[in-house]
């Protein structure tokens, strides 16, 4: 990765942030509403783990899915307009937070039930493998997500028919109030893999270059001999959702990740050898401020859907 | 008598069965430590423990599986699925296994398992997660299945789901926890399968359930100003249907108007329709009509959804309609 590239970076990830910020106190101001489940404390391992893809490369994943949209190139005015529920968002304001997707950007979606996306994900990457291309899918889950009998069917599936499916479990350590422990027979997620024959490994997840180094060693595996599983370490700094009391976790132990917060890590990281100084890393904290007051503002200037949106895109044409 | 809301006549009357049996006991989703995603079971865990208040993983077939099996041993599980919508995930065990292990082995087995779930629309949570699939769960004999719309019915018709050695799908709404009714303060049960009429009247016969009929309850207040009387009658279960107040009704008002929050296709209206008009078709005095969720699948965006979900309005339309 050339310097540029880890400036890139370092904005994508400061740009998730204040996003995620942005979006909460919009939340409580009542202009977004549904579920709204933020990412902050984990936007190293979107932000490391696309970083590494080709363009042709497919990515799905859950409804934790503001960062991955950004990471697969969807503009911040695009995300806030379908968080506000407008017709210039990525679904026309019919998804809201939990599904953002871009087909042109080959990002294949957030989606809303537990584990329902890792079939998806077989099956993109089946119709990859059946038409010759070379892309592999990468699917993000929570280790929740683990539990489900979805997870296990594709894992094997995937691993049966060889598909080109780089697995990639975000361990925030909870599955909303319950953690790892309490759910999972094992807590190292990435040993489930083992059950499928599946090669695996586990990274720190709040080390964007740590990521990116795991993910693109998985990533040659997926393109030559089929699927890998990746374990990402990381934890989610807010609640669930809106509206979480987290009684199920101390303060302490959120204040502890915090200290290892992963944009501090890769900022510290950039400074101490020299590529970037204080004040040019400041300087692109300021663009940032400036890319959400704009995205902000064209999500509330931008039209509701019509009355009539209500009853398109649900057949390919529409029926009486 | 005392005023309280539907959460808390719920909870009361899980916390109430738990205390008198010792084969009670709940199983699911952030219904211990968290006490409930809807606060349903907030205190529970401490009180009761861990034995009996049982933290799953996201699971939903081990859920519903495991409290059939459990059922089947002797046990009285209340499994609570988060979401009425996640029950498809355990569609399997609800309606292979809940629904017919006791008349496909003779008689043997009874699995006296209640399922809660909760859904509904109306909080922009997408498609999804926003579903009022009531009737999918209705069509298939075997199963028993509950949707009370006010807090006494609920609390009487869940100790009674609890007692009941036949397996319940006891759904709840939602947007009708923080609702308040009068609920009575001894011991009371409310029959499966037995309707109610809500309110009296001679003009219109509304039949309804769950959260539409504190929205149609609203309309009636309204009609009423012009004069008409509605009647309403709740059918609180959909399976077994108890369609003799219903008939008494409409053989007095020869008027029908059918509220149900899920789409109408195949839906409540349909089935109480083709009921009235197969018994009492000499009694219309008009068709009857149907008020429901516009067939799609609900959006995010607010006043999309609120355009697909039934609305007092569109109930006081549909009366005007048939009178
Ligand atoms: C099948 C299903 N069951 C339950 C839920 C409710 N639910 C939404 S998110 C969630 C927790 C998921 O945890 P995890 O997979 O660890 O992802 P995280 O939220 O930590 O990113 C639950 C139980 C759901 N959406 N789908
Ligand atoms: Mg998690």
């Amino acid at each position: 990765m050339d310097k540029g590239e880890m400036l890139t970076l370092y904005h994508e990830m400061v740009l998730v942030r204040r996003l995620e910020e942005k979006a909460a106190e919009l939340y409580q101001q009542g202009k977004i509403g549904g579920f709204l489940h933020l990412y902050i404390g984990q936007e190293a391992v979107g932000s490391g783990v696309i970083s590494c893809r080709r363009p042709e490369d497919r990515v799905i994943t859950a409804y934790r899915d503001h960062g991955i949209a950004i990471s697969c190139g969807m503009s911040a005015d695009v995300v806030m307009a379908e968080l506000l529920g407008k017709t210039t968002g990525c679904s026309k304001g019919k998804g809201g937070s939990m599904h953002l997707a871009d087909v042109n950007l080959n990002f294949w979606g957030g989606h809303a039930i537990v584990g329902a996306h890792l079939p998806l994900a077989v099956g993109l990457a089946l119709a990859d493998k059946y038409q010759g291309s070379e892309a592999a899918t990468i699917c993000l889950f929570g280790d929740g997500a683990t539990n489900i009998g979805y997870f296990h069917e594709s894992l094997n599936l995937s691993m049966v028919w060889k598909l080109p499916v780089l697995w990639i479990c975000e361990n925030n350590q909870y599955g909303m109030g319950t953690a790892v422990e309490r759910a999972s027979a094992v807590s190292e997620i990435r040993r489930k893999a083992e059950g499928y024959g599946m090669p695996n490994a586990r990274v720190d997840g709040m080390d964007i270059l740590q990521v990116r180094a795991a993910t693109e060693e998985a990533l040659k595996h997926v393109r030559k001999d089929g699927p890998f599983l990746l374990e990402a370490v990381t934890y989610r700094f807010l609640g669930h959702s809106m509206g979480d009391p987290e009684r199920y976790r101390e303060s302490d132990e959120v204040q502890k990740w915090k200290d290892d917060d992963p944009i501090g890590i890769f900022r510290k990281y950039l400074i101490e050898n020299d590529l970037y100084d204080e004040a040019t890393l400041d300087a692109e904290d300021q663009k940032v401020e400036q890319e959400i007051l704009q995205a902000v503002d064209f999500a509330e200037r931008s039209p509701d859907p019509e009355p009539q949106a209500l009853f398109e895109d649900i057949y390919i044409e529409e029926l009486p | 008598m005392t005023v309280m809301t539907m959460r808390q006549a719920i909870s009361q009357a899980l916390w109430e069965e738990m205390e008198q049996d010792e084969r009670v006991f709940i199983m699911g989703e952030e219904v211990g430590l968290w006490g409930g995603t809807y606060a349903v079971t907030k205190g529970f865990y401490d009180h009761f423990g861990p034995e009996r208040v049982r933290d799953t993983p996201i699971a939903e077939g081990v859920i519903v599986g495991a409290a059939n099996g459990a059922a089947m041993a002797g046990l009285r599980p209340v499994a609570e699925l988060m979401t009425i919508n996640f029950a498809f995930l355990a569609m399997d065990q609800i309606v292979n296994h809940s629904a017919k292990l006791r008349s496909m082995f003779g008689g043997q087995f009874t699995i006296p398992v209640v399922i809660r779930a909760v859904g509904g629309g109306g909080r922009q949570l997408g498609a999804t997660h926003s579903q009022t699939p009531d009737v999918v769960f209705a069509h298939f004999p075997g199963l028993k299945v509950v949707a009370p719309g006010t807090p006494s019915d609920a609390k009487g018709l869940l100790k009674a789901a609890i007692r009941t050695d036949d397996p319940v799908m006891f759904i709840e709404h939602a947007t009708l926890y923080q609702t308040r009714g009068e609920v009575p303060d001894e011991e009371y049960l409310e029959p499966i399968g037995v309707s109610k009429v809500q309110r009296q009247g001679n003009d219109v016969t509304i039949v309804t359930y769950s959260k539409m009929l504190q929205v149609s309850l609203l309309a009636a207040d309204q009609l009423a100003q012009d004069g008409v009387e509605v009647e309403i009658v709740d059918l609180r279960s959909l399976r077994p249907l108890d369609m003799d107040p219903v008939m008494e009704s409409f053989r007095r008002t020869n008027r029908c108007v059918i509220v149900e929050e899920g789409w109408s296709s195949y839906g409540v209206g349909a089935e109480v329709a083709a009921r009235l008009y197969e018994e009492a078709f000499d009694y219309a005095d008009a068709p009857i009509r149907r008020v429901a969720q516009k067939e799609v699948p609900l959006p995010y965006n607010r006043e999309l959804e609120q355009l697909a979900l039934p609305q007092v309005d569109d109930v006081i339309r549909a009366v005007k309609e048939v009178l």
